[in-house]
């Protein structure tokens, strides 16, 4: 354990969560630096060191155009999600870099009503603090599962 | 087959309708099981690079079977049953792995890798009781074995005595780009899949069906990446049982249509559609040929597939009269340098249950299962480009891909 969670860090793990979760996408990006890194992969991968990623965005724009496609291209049911997120570990600090690893639980509930949950994993990330704001300068989804209900259009 | 006329009544416009009730009933279900799945068709079974050495394995389900796909001493390849003949206990659990013989957890009755049984625990009982009895013959009692064919680094297998040579079920026609697309070993880049809730033979039709691709896929679209205005084709095996998709980014011609006709893929609610970080789409021409789309499939479940510069096999795994699995694996090829894995990495946005391109593909196939369920005597109709299944050139604009997995499915299935 390399110290306690900073207060910067906790806001930006939180503000994340409840920007995804209020459908305010527009704001997704801003959560990272520029460039960055935002994949979603699978656990199954990771450990067997297979790279590729459901979701791979390098730069701002990247997200950017994920929301764009969401909105404006992409079709499908509509939904909601919800993230539960605990136990944030830093693994290590350099300066104001820190590594971390929580884990994360998704539900998704459709427009008739029927929720389940969609989702569980860990996030590995890289966070940096500038002037008192933290952004993540890489956001790593693991997802427990290799098998996908359906769909992943909105960001985890 | 006696069975056959009375499971279902075919609309008499053939392979131009398909029954509605074929995607939900139970009996319709366990016969597909049996007549096509246990028929004479060839199914994936993986990639000759995921057994690089001897006892290496991987597992895959072929329909409702689970089977275990083995490299053995001699560095031939086996398709064994994925079931213990003593109880039926699965072998094998892990997906991958590595092996010298198999033994069963239960009794511990264990088969060497061509799926001979080799020991049974207390076969001579204790103290002279018990144990098995003189009749019990070994030989008799080993595992189940699919025949096994490999073809450019890809493993099929079938259960059928009557399945004619895999080269020859894929079709002189559709050759070509099989071995375009398999002239050089394979590297894979990882593993995904998809839970559908609706039945196998709805995303496979989606599979086989380019007319729904420029219109529902606005994202490719409207980047002007698929249009039916390019140069391209629909191509069909000898029997119309398999089929090929393809097109050239760079030919289109007249490609306004989709917005004069004001398709909800053109330009539509929001003009400026574009990227802001265009290096999604970076990309080189993967075979030299100018094909930027390349889609074949081969009846009843396989799809192995270049958009761009990804280049992945799916299959599916019905689960079920209403949910089906679809099994991605996504692959470059062993010699591809830095770049163009770089390159393969990034375009993965475009494929799989995230894809801009993909993502809407599972997506209607439970769309059509949820509006079909209260109506089993009516059917869907296909008759874009008639009622054939003839190759069209110059345009995709037919559903001949569909009526062609329907001519196979009404061959096998004896309805
Ligand atoms: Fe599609």
């Amino acid at each position: 354990m390399a110290g306690d969670v900073p207060a910067a860090v906790a806001a930006l793990m939180t503000e994340y969560v409840h920007a995804i979760d209020d459908d305010r996408l527009e704001d997704w990006p801003g959560f990272f630096t520029d460039p960055c890194l935002y994949r979603i992969a699978t656990r199954d991968n990771e450990e067997r060191g297979l790279p590729a990623s459901l979701v791979y965005c390098d730069s701002r724009a990247m997200l950017l155009d994920r929301v764009v496609s969401v909105r404006h291209a992409n079709v499908f049911e509509p939904h909601r999600y919800r993230h539960m997120t605990s136990a944030i570990r830093i693994l290590d600090r350099d300066g104001a870099e820190f590594r971390t690893r929580s884990n994360y639980l998704v539900t998704r509930t459709m427009r008739d009503g029927t929720m389940a949950v969609f989702s569980t994993g860990a996030y590995r990330d890289v966070i940096v603090v500038e002037d008192g704001t933290a952004r993540f300068r890489e956001r790593v989804v693991v997802c427990d599962h290799g098998m996908i209900n359906n769909l992943i259009a909105i960001p985890i | 087959m006696p069975e056959t006329d009375t499971l279902i009544d075919w609309p008499e416009e053939g392979v131009a309708r398909a029954p509605y009730a074929v995607f939900s009933d139970p009996a319709i279900y366990a016969a597909e099981m049996r007549r096509i799945f246990r028929g004479p068709v060839w199914h994936y079974l993986g990639l000759e690079a995921e057994l690089p050495e001897p006892g290496c394995y991987r597992l895959i389900d072929v329909g409702d079977t689970p089977v275990i796909v083995l490299r053995t001493p001699d560095g031939g390849i086996n398709a064994l049953v994925n079931r213990c003949a003593h109880k039926g206990t699965m072998l094998l659990f892990e997906p991958f792995g590595r092996i010298e013989r198999l033994m069963c957890i239960y009794h511990n009755w264990s088969y060497d890798l061509d799926g001979c049984l080799r020991s049974v625990p207390f076969a001579r009982g204790i103290n002279g009781k018990g144990g098995m009895p003189a009749s019990f013959d070994m030989a008799e009692n080993g595992l189940d074995r699919l025949r096994v064919e490999s073809l450019g680094g890809v493993v099929f297998g079938t259960f059928s005595e009557e399945t004619p040579p895999l080269e020859a079920y894929i079709g002189e026609r559709l050759m070509p780009n099989y071995r375009r697309m398999t002239q050089r070993p394979f590297k894979v880049l990882g593993y995904y899949s998809q839970y559908l809730d609706s039945n196998w033979k709805l995303y496979f039709e989606n599979a086989t069906d380019p007319y729904h691709a420029t219109i529902l896929h606005a994202w490719a679209t409207r980047l002007k990446l698929n249009r039916f205005t390019m140069e391209g084709a629909i191509e069909m095996s000898e029997r119309g049982w398999h089929h090929l998709s393809w097109s050239k980014m760079a030919t289109d011609r007249d490609g306004e249509v989709y917005e004069t006709e004001a398709f909800r893929s053109g330009g539509g609610d929001f003009d400026e559609f574009g990227l802001h970080d265009p290096s999604v789409i970076e990309q080189w021409d993967e075979f030299g040929d100018g094909i930027t789309t390349a889609i074949q499939t081969a009846f009843p479940n396989f799809v192995l597939q270049q958009i761009h510069n990804t280049i992945a096999t799916r299959y599916l795994v019905p689960r079920g009269p209403a949910g089906s699995e679809l099994v991605w694996t996504v692959l470059g090829y062993a010699d591809d340098d830095d770049r163009q894995t770089g390159i393969r990495l990034k375009q993965g946005n475009l494929i799989g249950p995230s894809g801009y391109i993909s993502l809407e593909d599972g997506m209607v196939g439970s769309l059509v299962q949820k509006g079909i369920e209260g109506d089993k005597d009516k059917a869907s109709v296909m008759e874009m480009a008639g009622r054939s299944v003839e190759s069209i050139v110059n345009s995709r604009a037919s559903e001949c891909g569909v009526r062609g997995f329907w001519t196979a499915y009404r061959e096998l299935m004896g309805v």
